[in-house]
């Protein structure tokens, strides 16, 4: 597939619910595992270059609530939090999402990490799973407004991949 | 990036998962209906039906071939949903090369510790 090169996320849409993106990282999968869980890594990544990060708070246990704020460019605040509904260390995590800026009465979006280790490289994929087609037409859309189109060179065959 | 909510809409046309695979055939190369309706394990006026819809928002484009018509992927119809897919993929491009660095930073501080863990 024309989308899959090392160093590239690959976004796919596997139903009208879903989202699923895969990427690969040249670490094994406990260190990927915890850059996801520690909230001092955390803080290092989740911003992109949209912004600062301004609180990552993770109670990493079934039930433990997690929330993200952050400050972007622009000067607004975006915050998600969730709860944990499995956690296996180095392989999977799952948890629900919320948006704070989401419309009253959205339900939260399922998120499912899972982490497959082959000689010291990590494949995640992470499959979020959405109320609706609706709701993730409107997370997809979110991605635009960030305006990083720029040299991209991703999911030429799109249609290949619409599976 | 608003958009009509109308048959008429690549977008739309994509939503119906029988539309994705006749897609997915096709992306391979151009193919007859009959070809079509044998890999889906569809009836023809069926997968005729679905041709029909991706036709009329440019999806899928025809032409004859003797006796046969041959149906093929029109790419650039469905530039919309690559370039929607692809910004949203970009936010994440952009979270992972700072994770990378994360975790890079990890693996060398394992390694000063003298070992893996």
């Amino acid at each position: 597939m024309a989308a899959t090169s090392s160093g590239s996320g690959k976004v796919t849409l596997p139903s009208d619910e879903q989202i699923l993106i895969t990427r690969e990282f040249g670490a094994p999968r406990h260190l990927v595992f915890r850059a996801y869980t520690e909230p001092e890594l955390v803080r290092r990544w989740w911003a992109g270059k949209r912004g600062e990060m301004t609180l990552a708070e993770i109670d990493l246990r079934v039930g433990g609530r997690w929330r993200y704020v952050m400050i972007a460019t622009g000067g607004q605040e975006v915050a998600f939090h969730g709860e944990f509904i499995e956690i296996v260390p180095g392989e999977k995590l799952v948890n629900t999402e919320v948006f704070e800026g989401a419309p009253a009465g959205t339900a939260p979006a399922l998120s499912t990490v899972t982490l497959a280790e082959v000689d010291g490289r990590t494949t995640m994929s992470m499959l979020m799973e959405l109320e609706s087609r609706e709701v993730r037409d409107m997370i997809l859309e979110s991605g635009m407004e960030g305006g990083l189109q720029e040299g991209l060179d991703l999911l030429e065959q799109v249609a290949a991949e619409l599976r | 990036m608003a958009r009509a909510a109308t048959t008429a809409d690549a977008f739309n046309a994509v939503a119906e998962p029988r539309r994705r695979q006749i897609l997915d055939a096709l992306v391979a190369g151009e193919r007859p209906v009959g070809e079509l309706a044998a890999v889906l394990r569809l009836a023809q006026p069926q997968v005729s039906k679905h041709l029909r819809v991706l036709r009329e928002v440019g999806a899928v484009d025809v032409r004859d071939d003797g006796r046969r018509r041959l149906y093929r992927v029109n790419g650039q119809a469905l530039k919309p949903i690559h370039d929607w897919v692809a910004a949203y993929a970009a936010t994440w491009d952009e979270r992972f090369a700072e994770l990378d660095v994360v975790l890079e930073d990890l693996k060398r501080k394992e390694q000063d510790d003298g070992g893996d863990e």
